[in-house]
């Protein structure tokens, strides 16, 4: 073995991809084509026949496009608050928690040893009209009498931050952790107060952890579904739901993928366009 | 902020060279379980190069940390010029530091490095510039503006560091052992160049280092501590040639300490019976009289004092012979010059006279003097 790796020193770093790839290809790339294939089929199930059935997606816009755009603007919404929330957070375990700081962290992904639906249904009774939430907020007056927080976009967007929380939290930590804090001294020695050195030092540091946080959050966000079944109405629907119907519900395979790869592309479109925004070294490191 | 460099520099010309640039006054720094610093007093002349020598965990950084503002002192002033310095955060005094591992930021260029105390400052871009290219050309580092921290050698950071401190024209530079990670050669080069710059800025250096050979090339004056305290302080050859403690004898070069008590002006007895005149500056009752290894002839006429003894080992290193001879009064070691090829140092087993002159006799307390031969 060894002497094999001596003289195909350069097939060693294949080799060490190949399961890698491997498992992409069976599980990621073979179901994408797929899909592909399915999304330019047409027919009623079971008897779907391929007709490069291109009218699939034009279809899928015309019909769902508010839903992709709700996706992306709750998506939207939830990454920023993930963010505003997290960083704070973050900050304070990684230079202030001391030797508490694996607790805090332990706390941090506490909620996800509880599978996504229980969590999501967690909320469903936080915000229920009878809850304790609008409880309070009714008796303060923030909300009507008859005001509710349940089956609003309030809710669903609050209950997608609250399940991608940790995607966003665990990559800035990350980031914040490995800040030397000899960095934050120099910065001071050189005249920078501690908001300078905030803004000049730790903050551009932690810029790959808040890109990989955002991605983390913002990708999976705009696919979801569970938040919006569970916490909303048809009114609050995001192109995962339709995504969920087509393909469960009413076993329209063909626009189911075709909006599954609509999905894709644009969430795609969208890193392109942010990738320009925060400059594209911060992406590839 | 640049206002008040001027107004400093200015006033510069005026003032006596006497001004001190940094005074403590009994400076104590507690931490919860041990007391780093115990009770330090000292005055850093404008312009000096003022080197804190100590071993490893004797308070050094401790002491130019709260000079810089990283610490506050648990008790006592510290003053920058005539103003008490106390309290006052690090951003806001008129230092700055090269720190041991340069904390260069990794997401900034060299130039980016350089700039940053002065883009705080609000120095005008025109001068930012200028003064960022003159001091990268100062530190032999022109081409290098655009590079980031990670594409440098390490004495090339270290130039770094010491640009992004020095471009700021502060009133006192820190530089907490800035040659640490280099290696012997590079370390010997910067030393000479670290100098250089000092002449050059004339700015008042205050520099921490464990290698006394370090301090004793590039300092004007040296405070050597011990335990959070100031065991002496004064000009090299002061502390090398008049050490005031056993401990200096012993951290700054090699020392022959010899046991023995005061006997009238200027003499001392060994305890072994044998007198030899020493300066004894005052000193009185049991005492240790220290004898550099090179101030000492094999065979009469080096000076008046004498000591008996058999020579134990000889070993040729160069530059000298060091010759190990047991006496009655201890083990003493010389170094005999190698003025001429061949050499003429007797063979172990002979028995020869040791001497010296009484100027190269200096007296350290005998208590610590016996500690220090049991731990060394
Ligand atoms: N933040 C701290 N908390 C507790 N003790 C400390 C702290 N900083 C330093 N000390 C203690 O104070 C003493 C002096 O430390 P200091 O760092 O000043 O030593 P030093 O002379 O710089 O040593 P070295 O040459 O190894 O750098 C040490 O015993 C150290 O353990
Ligand atoms: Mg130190």
């Amino acid at each position: 073995m060894g002497s094999f790796f001596h003289r195909h020193k350069g097939v060693t770093p294949y080799l060490l991809l190949a399961p890698g790839i491997l498992w992409l290809a069976i599980f990621f790339l073979i179901p994408l084509a797929f899909l592909g294939y399915q999304s330019l089929q047409s027919g009623l199930f079971p008897d779907f026949q391929f007709t490069w059935e291109f009218s699939n997606f034009s279809n899928a816009i015309r019909d769902y496009h508010e839903q992709f755009a709700r996706s992306f603007v709750y998506a939207g919404i939830a990454t920023i608050a993930c963010l505003v929330l997290a960083y704070p957070l973050v900050y304070w375990i990684a230079f202030r928690a001391g030797p508490w700081r694996n607790l805090f962290l332990l706390f941090i992904v506490a909620p996800f040893f509880v599978t996504y639906l229980v969590r999501t249904l967690a909320w469903l009774n936080i915000l229920a009209d009878e809850g304790p939430v609008v409880g309070v907020l009714r008796d303060l007056h923030v909300l009507g009498p008859d005001g509710r927080l349940l089956a609003t976009t309030f809710a669903v967007v609050s209950g997608i931050t609250y399940n991608f929380f940790p995607f966003m939290a665990l990559p800035i930590y990350v980031s914040l952790e490995q800040i030397d804090p000899r960095l934050l001294e120099a910065a001071k020695d050189l005249y920078a107060s501690s908001t300078q050195a905030f803004l000049r030092v730790t903050l551009p540091l932690s810029a790959p952890g808040i890109v990989a946080g955002t991605l983390l959050t913002f990708i999976p966000a705009a696919g979801d579904f569970i938040n919006a079944a569970l916490l909303g109405t048809p009114s609050q629907a995001m192109i995962g739901n339709v995504i969920q119907a087509k393909f469960l519900e009413s076993l329209d395979y063909p626009s189911a993928a075709s909006l599954s790869f609509l999905l894709m592309g644009s969430i795609l479109v969208a890193l392109l366009i942010y990738a320009r925004i925060v400059g594209s070294e911060r992406l590839t490191g | 902020m640049t206002d008040t460099t001027r107004e400093r520099q200015g006033s510069n010309l005026s003032q006596t060279p006497a001004v001190a640039d940094v005074r403590l006054e009994d400076v104590v720094k507690r931490f919860d379980d041990s007391t780093a610093v115990d009770g330090i007093s000292l005055e850093i002349p404008r312009g000096s190069f003022f080197a804190l020598l100590g071993p490893s965990g004797c308070g050094k950084t401790t002491t130019l940390r709260m000079i810089g503002g990283f610490e506050e002192p648990t008790e006592g002033r510290i003053f920058l010029g005539d103003q008490d310095v106390v309290g006052r955060p690090p951003y806001k005094r008129d230092v700055n530091t090269v720190f041991q591992s340069y904390a260069l930021f990794p997401h900034m260029s060299i130039e980016g490095n350089v700039a940053f105390g002065l883009e705080r400052k609000r120095v005008p871009k025109d001068e930012l510039k200028g003064r960022v290219a003159e001091i990268l050309e100062l530190v032999g580092l022109s081409g290098f503006a655009k590079r980031k921290p990670r594409q440098l050698s390490g004495g090339q950071q270290q130039r770094v560091a010491l640009a992004r401190a020095l471009v700021n024209h502060p009133r006192v530079l820190l530089l907490d052992e800035p040659l640490g990670a280099l290696d012997l050669k590079l370390r010997k080069q910067m030393q000479l160049e670290l100098k250089r710059i000092q002449h050059e800025v004339g700015i008042t250096f205050v520099h921490v280092t464990h290698d006394q050979e370090e301090a004793m090339t590039m300092a004007d004056t040296i405070a050597v501590m011990s335990g959070g305290k100031i065991e002496q302080l004064g000009p090299p050859t002061e502390l090398y040639e008049r050490p005031a403690t056993a401990f200096v004898a012993g951290f700054l070069g090699v020392s022959n300490l010899l046991p023995g008590t005061v006997e009238g002006a200027d003499a001392i007895r060994l305890d072994e019976g044998t007198v030899v005149r020493a300066v004894l500056n005052g000193r009185s009752g049991q005492v240790a009289a220290g004898v550099r290894p090179e101030k000492i002839s094999i065979g009469a006429g080096g000076g008046s004092n004498e000591l008996p003894g058999t020579i134990s080992e000889t070993a040729y290193i160069g530059v000298a012979t060091q010759v190990v001879v047991r006496t009655a009064a201890g083990t003493v070691q010389v170094f005999a010059q190698n003025m001429d090829a061949g050499g003429r140092i007797p063979a172990p087993g002979t028995n020869v006279v040791l001497s010296w002159a009484p100027e190269s006799t200096f007296v350290v307390d005998r208590a610590d003097s016996v500690m220090e031969e049991e731990t060394e």
